[in-house]
């Protein structure tokens, strides 16, 4: 009991140490699963940080720490941040799921953001980007700019999320050829510079004249540049790495949903919800489209304000699942629970989904 | 003058005892010029990366929870290294360790009893054991190199987990994310302390740490392992048996790993999920090197192998600094220690050469 008391002095002592050098400033602070330099994921996070920063300017300090491993590494650097002082905590690897509602029971004054996972809890929200919308438009001008009528994915894990990309991605090029075909190649890593550029000299081999990817490298655009094809770019804008290559990039900007967030807490509106935005809400957009016709950018910038204004649904009825049964019938349209739980390929696919 | 490495006539006791604090004092000084130019105030970049871990509860219970895995893997890899069998590969026993002893709460979750995480630890060291015995199999056996097949080994099991929790040990309430359902109550390794989160594991560690530390200093199986190493000839003509001698130290070592890999799913995680271990099994043998394949100086290798680790991320955040320096400052460290056994067997005299002027003015 001595002790005790003793430890709570203690603290009192520390936290008005702390609390008096940081006024009433919040301290907002992320967690990252890879390199902030790594020119995709978590780079894209790390943006979004600094524009929080920006916006947020003497009301907000930001720290980070990078390459936690998912695991128990992820469950200590989640709780050194919840113990020394962060009013938010952002969490941002489905692996720190676990950990991090593990850590929130134990701090329950202090609030936690886990992207791409789908646990929350009082003080714990999951936020994720709908990045099948930027799929879908990507799929479309595949289509239209291919002379084989295949399209070659390099993915990294076979999740839901991963799934839905490649769902997404060829709806959208049948809605421009019906007959278009789709070949897949795990790479089973978010980040493999040469396993990725490996899996895209397999698929250019086996004919495919446009490359999407799922990872986080560029070095399937740099090798698309050098076979003289074209590709989009992921997660960031990789325009620099293919500059007659890259007709468009799906880019994660978190920024936007990060500074809503910690308005959220700062002016004390912030509560627990599973958020899932999309184009409209601006946490992904699109890179410039280049290096594709007019005609092709046109009708690209038609999908993009039809998806941002709900009249067109990527997952809209009539699809027929990979092996010939029905899915959805005309009119309807996908769910979100199912949506992330997605475990099965659309007709068309040629490839066996890994289970 | 020149410096000019002579041979020793004989190890130097005093330099086996000294090299490695030499090292880390050298570390820790070419850590503070790094530091400087960075532009970070050295003295504080010293404190916060060996210190200020240090000065809390929560953090030794870290570091504990940390160390705990390399040491407990590092001594078994030292009584391999000291037979000269030289497993690489106990980030695989670790793997296979971890899913053999998963079996129990993953595949028969409806089991919940106390006899459950016994049998789950019993069941984790004999997976890792069995898993190290192949290459100790394909050594005795056939002769191949036990280096390239415990190290290819570690792929296999790698792959083989992510297989399982992507395919048939799915949490089947997981939105088919790939992960394990996660543990009941009576498969979980329970906390030492309540004052944090330092599990069993750490209890192993230390038990085997005083376990082989006799093992090697008091026993004939000690003698044994260590000419095993030193003279194998001498062995043979002793009557020792090199063959029974590879089982020995790959069951063992396999054995320490795999209760490695349990403790930590089930203390630490508490499921499955596709990667197991950041690397515990590879570090450990940098870990069994620094302590200098001595049970007790595994111990202190371990936990100065997991301050740097805690260190790391303190200074990221205090300081600012990239994990990338983390990453340096553990290299420099390896470095030093490795050169400075240098001074073990040889010694270091400065030479006057007839052409020292000449190199002089140069």
């Amino acid at each position: 009991m001595k002790s005790r008391i003793m430890g709570l002095a203690l603290a009192a002592v520390f936290a008005s140490v702390s609390g008096a050098q940081a006024a009433d400033k919040l301290k907002a602070c992320f967690v990252y699963v890879g390199s902030k330099t790594d020119g995709g994921w978590t780079q894209a996070h790390d943006i979004g940080r600094l524009e929080v920063e920006q916006a947020l300017g003497d009301k907000v300090e930001t720290q980070y720490v990078e390459n936690i491993p998912e695991g128990a590494d992820a469950e200590r650097a989640i709780e050194r941040f919840a113990r020394s002082g962060c009013g938010i905590v952002f969490t941002t690897s489905f692996g720190f799921m676990d950990p991090t509602i593990k850590i929130a029971k134990k701090y329950p004054d202090v609030k936690f953001e886990h992207a791409t996972g789908y646990k929350t809890a009082e003080n714990v929200t999951s936020y994720n980007s709908r990045f099948y919308e930027g799929r879908y438009i990507i799929g479309q001008i595949a289509a239209k700019m291919s002379k084989t009528g295949v399209a070659g994915y390099i993915a990294s894990f076979p999740i839901p999320e991963v799934v839905q990309g490649i769902n997404a991605f060829l709806l959208g090029a049948q809605s421009v050829n019906p007959d278009f075909k789709l070949k897949v190649v795990w790479v089973n890593s978010w980040f493999d510079a040469g396993k990725e550029a490996d899996a895209a000299k397999a698929l250019i081999d086996q004919g495919v004249d446009i490359l999407t990817q799922h990872t986080d490298s560029t070095a399937p655009m740099q090798l698309a540049a050098e076979r003289g094809i074209h590709a989009f770019g992921q997660a960031s804008d990789m325009i620099a790495a293919g500059p007659n290559t890259q007709l468009t990039a799906i880019v994660d900007t978190w920024g936007a949903y990060y500074i809503k967030r910690i308005e959220a807490v700062l002016d004390g509106t912030w509560q627990t919800q599973s958020s899932w935005d999309g184009l409209k809400d601006g946490i992904l957009t699109m890179a410039a489209y280049t290096n594709m016709p007019d005609d092709v950018k046109a009708m690209a910038e038609a999908t993009e304000a039809k998806i941002k204004s709900g009249e067109l649904h990527p997952f809209a009825g009539p699809i027929t699942k990979q092996d010939g049964t029905e899915w959805l019938k005309a009119g309807e349209v996908a769910d979100d629970g199912t949506l992330l739980g997605m475990n099965f390929y659309v007709q068309g696919v040629d490839d066996k989904l890994p289970q | 003058m020149r410096l000019e490495l002579q041979k020793r006539p004989e190890r130097s006791a005093l330099y086996a005892l000294l090299s490695p604090f030499i090292a880390i004092a050298l570390t820790v000084a070419f850590g503070a010029v790094l530091f400087a130019f960075l532009g970070k105030d050295p003295v504080e970049a010293l404190y916060v990366y060996f210190i200020s871990p240090l000065t809390s509860t929560w953090s030794l219970h870290e570091l504990a929870v940390k160390a705990a895995p390399l040491i407990l893997i590092g001594v078994g890899l030292s009584v391999c290294y000291l037979s000269s069998n030289w497993n690489i590969g106990a980030e695989g026993q670790l793997v296979m360790g971890a899913i053999v002893g998963s079996t129990l709460p993953i595949v028969f979750p409806d089991f919940q009893s106390p006899v459950v995480l016994p049998l789950m630890m019993i069941m984790g060291m004999a997976g890792g054991a069995a898993y190290g015995a192949i290459p100790a199999f394909l050594k005795t056996r056939f002769g191949t190199n036990e280096i390239l097949t415990s190290l290819m080994l570690v792929y296999v099991a790698q792959l083989f987990v992510d297989w399982l929790v992507r395919g048939p040990w799915r949490n089947p309430e997981g939105f088919n994310f790939p992960e394990s359902r996660t543990f009941h109550d009576y498969a979980i390794l329970p906390e030492v302390l309540a004052s944090g989160r330092t599990h069993y594991g750490a209890v192993f560690a230390l038990v085997a740490v005083v376990a082989l530390a006799i093992l090697l200093s008091r026993t004939l199986k000690g003698f044994e392992i260590r000419i095993a190493g030193q003279a194998p000839r001498a062995g043979r003509f002793g009557g020792f048996s090199a063959s029974r001698m590879t089982f020995f130290a790959f069951l063992l070592s396999g054995a320490l790993a795999g209760l490695a890999g349990i403790s930590e799913v089930s203390g630490a995680v508490q499921q499955l999920r596709p990667v197991v271990s950041p690397g515990y099994g590879f570090t450990a043998i940098i870990v069994a090197f620094l302590g200098r394949l001595n049970p007790i100086g595994v111990l202190f290798a371990g936990l100065l192998l997991g301050l740097s680790y805690l260190g790391g991320e303190e200074a990221q955040i205090v300081l600012g600094l990239s994990d990338k320096i983390t990453r340096v400052f553990q290299g420099m460290l390896l470095f030093f220690v490795l050169a400075c056994d240098t001074l073990i067997l040889y010694r270091i005299r400065l030479v006057r050469t007839r052409g020292a002027v000449a190199v002089a003015g140069e």
